[in-house]
């Protein structure tokens, strides 16, 4: 039996303070330990992107994280993304956009699009799908996706 | 999976001390995008993680009069994001900029790349062409071992229990000094080289003084190719390069798979070893 971690960090700006079986990835952590189930498992094995979130100003796949390695860590989720009651504008742009069908991999595809329009306010249809290429949709063919982020550069 | 520990070591002792505790029960962890996938697939069965990122040591980026420090921990966006390293290395850029997506490169490094030894890592082939040295800690002290022998199989190294990599060192390049890698594969990104190539060359004028070509995912272990040794003293002339990439070729000895035929990936060999020598020429001449 090996002995739950404590962690401290923090998390959609708030701090949190909660113990973590050592071996539990940051997405199990997020979704089983902290409530938070807006991060999605798609493969488990870092190649979709669906349990993308921001690790200290990165995007990265929780899945290949462990929920111990977050301590004196910022963590940003998809519950993070809207202010109360309006829309980030990319999640906007989502939606006008129907950029989404299951809705699996779309928080994975917001967080990554945000951390790029946050770094590169007016990025390229290529630079797009590049920085994207870690995220894999197997519903909507992309070309919604890429506008609807697209349009989200445009709005901002 | 096996319930393991978490251990975040703060320096090089302290990890080789719980690493050799539970020899091969334990393993360094540093991005995690192969560790952790191979402890839930229950490939390795772990009494121990020990994260080794935050030891001073694996996260050097240290760009010497002579010589080049990187830190085994040093994520690929590191290497990229550095305009200095970026500039003076486009070679490792080449490769820490197709490793995963960007997710995997906030995370994964060159130095795991090495360590997975897979024979397709896209990052190895471009240390061995840096002529990489990998300073290995362990129970026993420090040993340093050549990129190129670092790697004795596929998902095996020279690393011994107890031991780990601590951060690989290479010579800062010269004047007339160029690097390049390229892979080939269906999509492109997030994908496994079909093959890959890196090759750098030192240049004098029109001669190359020395060459290495290095192969990816055309036989058990990254190959260091014969190539290199054929072009030096020759000139960089379209003629050499294409013997060289003809000897390259020779040196391949892949197998048939899901991503390509033992055929294609000889043929591949000597296309990209064209190419990444064309641009090894060009960023040498462009070097200052």
């Amino acid at each position: 039996m090996v002995e739950k971690i404590r962690v401290r960090a923090t998390l959609n700006g708030e701090p949190v303070d909660f113990l973590v079986a050592p071996y539990v990835s940051l997405l199990d952590t997020l979704r089983d330990e902290l409530g938070l189930t807006g991060t999605k498992e798609g493969c488990n094995d870092g190649n979709c992107g669906a349990c993308t979130v921001n690790l200290d100003g990165r995007i990265v796949d929780s899945c290949c994280v462990l929920g111990a390695e977050i301590d004196g860590s910022a963590v940003e989720t998809i519950e993070g993304m809207a202010e109360p009651g309006k829309l980030h504008p990319l999640q906007q742009a989502f939606l006008e956009e129907a950029a989404l069908q299951c809705g699996i991999c779309t928080p994975g595809f917001l967080i990554s699009a945000k951390a790029l329009l946050d770094k590169e306010p007016h990025p390229s249809e290529d630079r797009i799908r590049f920085w994207l290429a870690g995220n894999l949709c197997r519903c909507t063919g992309y070309d919604k996706i890429v506008k609807a982020v697209q349009k989200a550069a445009e709005s901002a | 999976m096996h319930p393991f520990e978490y251990v975040r070591a703060k320096s090089v002792d302290e990890a080789i001390a719980v690493l050799a505790k539970h020899g091969e029960r334990a393993r360094p962890l540093a991005g995690g995008t192969d560790a952790l996938v191979m402890a839930r697939a229950g490939r390795w069965e772990l009494d121990a993680l020990v994260d080794i990122k935050h030891i001073p040591e694996t996260n050097v980026l240290e760009l010497g009069s002579s010589e080049f420090r990187l830190g085994s921990a040093v994520a690929c966006y590191r290497v990229y994001e550095d305009e200095q390293v970026a500039a003076k290395f486009p070679g490792l850029v080449d490769s820490a900029s197709i490793i995963g997506g960007i997710q995997i490169q906030s995370r994964a490094g060159l130095g795991g790349n090495l360590c997975n030894a897979s024979p397709s890592g896209d990052g190895i082939g471009s240390l061995i062409v840096h002529t990489a040295t990998c300073v290995i800690a362990g129970p026993n002290g420090t040993r340093e071992v050549p990129a190129e022998d670092f790697c004795t199989g596929p998902g095996r190294s020279v690393l011994k229990d107890g031991e780990f990599l601590v951060e690989m060192k290479m010579p800062m390049p010269q004047k007339g000094f160029g690097a390049a890698y390229e892979r080939f594969t269906p999509r492109n990104e997030m994908d496994i080289a079909v093959a890959g190539v890196a090759s750098s060359v030192q240049l004098d004028g029109d001669t190359i003084v020395s060459a290495r070509v290095a192969l990816a995912a055309v036989g058990p272990t990254p190959i260091l190719s014969s190539a290199g040794d054929f072009l030096a003293g020759k000139e960089a002339t379209a003629e050499n390069i294409s013997a060289a990439a003809q000897a390259a070729s020779g040196d391949a000895s892949p197998i048939s798979d899901m991503r390509g035929t033992a055929e294609q990936r000889i043929h591949l060999v000597g296309v990209l070893t064209r190419r990444t020598l064309e641009r090894a020429v060009e960023r040498a001449r462009e070097s200052n």
